[in-house]
This record gives structure tokens, C-alpha cells and sequence, in this order.
């Protein structure tokens, strides 16, 4: 069993360093929203961790695609390592959204096209997992996976183009706002900081617990090739 | 069948490619029309199915004839998807159990026309029930569905429906957890063409303005060609062993 290399050390510390960072700046450093209060602190966290989600959903769907050109297994590992941090990101994101809208929107859950839209993507990558584990040969998984994992991306953009296509109440902090929206505010350039930087520590957590998420995927194989050898001895 | 198969491989080489293309999603499509004819248990269970989803719904959403209007679209749409994946989960484990889909594999056609052929099939299928239960949901609830627009939304949402259906019920049927899994894998990928389907059903219905209906109806032409175009390149990774 290799010990973990020294980048991963690395990227270990880093990640741990920006975190705490990045808590600072989005506990003390960014202001109080004038009329939200501080209930809108959750927004930094919460849309680093959509974005994370994403991320990793179009990460598999590229290692679906590479898998079928290719068929490298390590692929598939990518695939679904990916799945799996973006499954807990996404629910994250939901979460904390709903804790978000309590005060805001005075209600836990709304039906709104924003939060149906997201959910039905994490049912997408949980059919996913109930997809692999419903197969038994990992050829056979891998190319499943691979095929739904590009089936169910198409259905992301939908999650980004809903607040834009469908009238909403959901915030559109970026970019142009629906009328309708409730919630809504101007980041100031202190906020803008904390949010960008809440986005760059959100994505080196996905990249870290990828890497280390792949590790141990490689390790589970190295320990059936020793039992499968074990056996024959 | 046997007919069927002998014409598959006199195909020639010489022939224009595109027509051998055709020809050979024809014989599949065939060959679906005649074992269902022969048999009728897809559509009589479809057919049943879809009757007593609506009549359900009559029961649960107490369907007078102030909310008829309202909620058509969405019973309508429900009863396609649910009675959409009987039908799909059964044309596929009929190739499976039977062994079909190694002969059909052995033709020496692109898997593209197979997945064209399954489709199409499961299409028309999808097709004959709606063309019942639209009159029948009619006369039910008095309403009339006979809608050019609302035909044509019928037709496009269930394009769209078809063409990730069979792709998705080609692997669905090679899990251990086979029946339960086509709709977990279906349903969430389905939902823009579902969702984009009820709106436009809805606004034809209502007699919204065209303006208001047709970035629904964009969004289940653009869908509709996306899940086409996938499952057609992704489709042979689907059935090979």
C-alpha cells in the first residue's frame, strides 16, 4: 500500500487553509445584509455548494464520455467518485437553501421551478447509484454508468436556465434578475470577495476529496486482486 | 419472423446505404407490430392501465368541472408516463428473456437502426393507447381534447418520452433490480419533456396566447432532439456484451 503522495499532503493543507479563510470572510470579513440580516451568509455556502454539485455531475458525464471512447476503467472510478461528492454537495445546496428560505420566503419548501429543478437532479445521480449497484459485472456497470451519467447532465442545464426561463422566486444574484424574485439583494465588493473566494475553497474541497475518494477506490481493488490471490495460492 | 430475419441478411452491400439503413429499422419495427398483434398483451395492459389511472385520479382529485380544466393536462401526461413505462419495461424484457436481443444483435445492421426500430415500436404502441384514451378521457369528463395543438405537444412529448424510454429500458432490463429500476431512471431525466409537455398541453387547452405556449413547445423540440441524438450515439454501448 503506497503512502499518500506529497501533493496530496499538499493540496490537504492548502484546502484546510482556505477553509478557514474563507470562514472568515464570510462570518466577519463580508457585511451584515442590510435587510436580510445574517441569514444571508448562508448564500456563500450554499451556492459554492451548487456549483460543486454541478461541477462534479459534468465532470462524470466528461469521464462517462471518455470511458465509452476510451474504455480505461479509471474512467469509471472518476465517474463515480464524482457522483458521489456531487450527490452530498447538492444536498447541501438544498439544505441550506431551505434554512435560507425559512426566514425569507417564510416557508421551509416551495414548489418553485429553482428547487424542484435541483432536486430532480439529485434523484437523477441517486438512480444513478441504485444503477450500479443493481449491476454486477463492472464492464457492464461502467458503460451503464457512463450512459446515464451523460443521459442525466442533460437535465443540469435545465437547473440553470429554469430561473431564466420560468417565472420564479428565486434570486438571480448574477446576471440579470426575475422581477419576481424575492430575496434578492446587490453584493457590495466586500461580499463579491467572500463569495469568489467561497467558490475557489468549494472547488479545491471537490478536487481534494476526489483525489482521496479515488485512492481509496484503488485501494478496494488492490485488495481484491490480493484476496482473489490468496485464494488461488 | 423467421421471414423477417431471412430478409435482414440478404442485405445487400451494394445497395444504398441509407435505404439498407431504413430497411432494416423497418424489419425491427415489423417485427414488434406483428409479435404484438399476434399476442395484444402490451397494449390490453397498457390500455387497462391508462383506464384505470384515470379513473383513479377521478377518485383522488374529485375531477368536477370547475378543476377539469385545470388539471386535464397533468392526469393526461401521468397516465402516458406511467402506462409509457409498462410498455417500454415489456418490449424490452421480451428481447431478454427470449433471447431475442442476441439474434437481433447478430444482424449485421448498425445498432443504431436496432435502437431506431425498438423506439419507433414502442412508439406506435405509445401512439394506439393514446389515440384511445384521448376519446375515452373525452367522453369521460366531457372536455374536448381534439385540439390540433394539443395533438401535436402529444406527439412531441412522447418522442421525447420514447427516445430516452427505450435507450434507458435497454439497460434497465440487464439490472438485477430490472422492474423496479425503469421508472427511477426514467422519471427524473423525463421530467423537462414531462414538465414542458403538461405547460404546452395545458396552454392549448386553456387557449393561452402562442406567445406564452411556445417556449414550451421550443423547449420539448429542443429536448426531444437532444435525447434523440444521445441515445443514437450511445445506444450500441447499451446492448453489446
Amino acid at each position: 500500500m503506497q503512502s499518500t503522495p506529497r501533493v496530496l499532503k499538499l493540496l490537504n493543507g492548502f484546502t484546510s487553509l482556505v477553509f478557514v479563510i474563507s470562514l472568515y470572510l464570510v462570518f466577519f470579513y463580508a457585511p451584515r445584509e442590510a435587510v436580510m440580516g445574517e441569514v444571508q451568509r448562508i448564500f456563500y455556502f450554499h451556492v459554492a455548494a451548487g456549483w460543486v454539485g454541478a461541477l462534479a455531475f459534468l465532470v462524470t458525464a466528461v469521464a462517462g464520455g471518455m470511458l465509452l471512447a476510451r474504455g480505461d476503467r479509471k474512467w469509471d472510478q472518476i465517474a463515480l467518485a464524482s457522483v458521489e461528492i456531487g450527490v452530498v454537495f447538492t444536498f447541501i445546496n438544498i439544505v441550506t437553501g431551505s434554512i435560507w428560505a425559512r426566514p425569507i420566503w417564510n416557508t421551509w419548501w416551495t414548489w418553485d421551478p429553482r428547487l424542484v429543478t435541483a432536486t430532480v437532479m439529485e434523484l437523477i445521480y441517486l438512480a444513478y447509484l441504485m444503477l450500479r449497484q443493481g449491476i454486477e459485472d463492472p464492464d457492464r456497470r461502467a458503460r451503464f454508468g457512463a450512459v446515464y451519467g451523460i443521459v442525466g447532465f442533460l437535465s443540469v442545464p435545465l437547473t440553470f436556465l429554469s430561473i431564466r426561463i420560468f417565472r420564479t422566486i428565486h434570486p438571480v444574484v448574477i446576471g440579470n434578475n426575475d422581477p419576481t424574485a424575492q430575496g434578492t439583494f446587490d453584493m457590495t465588493p466586500k461580499m463579491r470577495l467572500a463569495f469568489f473566494f467561497s467558490l475557489f475553497t468549494f472547488t479545491f474541497i471537490y478536487v481534494t476529496l476526489l483525489w482521496h475518494r479515488l485512492r481509496l477506490e484503488r485501494f478496494k481493488e488492490t485488495i481484491e486482486e490480493r484476496k482473489m490471490l490468496a485464494m488461488t495460492a | 419472423m423467421s421471414e423477417q430475419a431471412g430478409e435482414l441478411g440478404r442485405l445487400h452491400p451494394r445497395n444504398a446505404p441509407v435505404r439498407d439503413y431504413l430497411r432494416a429499422i423497418g424489419a425491427v419495427v415489423w417485427k414488434d407490430v406483428v409479435a404484438e398483434f399476434r399476442s395484444r398483451e402490451l397494449i390490453s395492459a397498457m390500455l387497462v392501465f391508462s383506464l384505470l389511472v384515470i379513473l383513479i385520479f377521478n377518485f383522488a382529485l374529485e375531477l368536477d368541472i370547475r378543476t377539469r380544466e385545470t388539471v386535464a393536462s397533468g392526469v393526461l401526461w401521468v397516465t402516458f408516463a406511467f402506462a409509457g413505462t409498462l410498455g417500454l419495461n415489456r418490449s424490452m424484457s421480451i428481447e431478454k428473456d427470449r433471447g431475442c436481443l442476441d439474434g437481433l444483435l447478430l444482424a449485421p445492421v448498425d445498432r443504431s437502426a436496432l435502437y431506431f426500430g425498438k423506439a419507433i415500436g414502442n412508439l406506435v404502441f405509445m401512439g394506439l393507447v393514446e389515440a384511445i384514451v384521448l376519446p375515452t378521457f373525452s367522453i369521460l369528463y366531457n372536455l374536448n381534447l381534439f385540439n390540433p395543438g394539443l395533438l401535436v405537444v402529444i406527439l412531441l412529448g412522447s418522442i421525447g418520452y420514447i427516445a430516452v424510454g427505450t435507450l434507458l429500458s435497454a439497460m434497465a432490463v440487464q439490472a438485477r433490480t430490472r422492474d423496479v429500476l425503469l421508472p427511477i431512471l426514467l422519471f427524473p431525466v423525463t421530467i423537462p419533456v414531462l414538465l414542458a409537455a403538461v405547460k404546452a398541453s395545458t396552454g392549448f387547452l386553456q387557449a393561452f396566447d402562442m406567445v406564452d405556449i411556445k417556449p414550451w413547445l421550443n423547449l420539448l423540440i429542443v429536448y426531444d432532439i437532444v435525447f434523440i441524438a444521445v441515445a443514437f450515439m450511445v445506444f450500441e454501448y447499451v446492448v453489446e456484451e
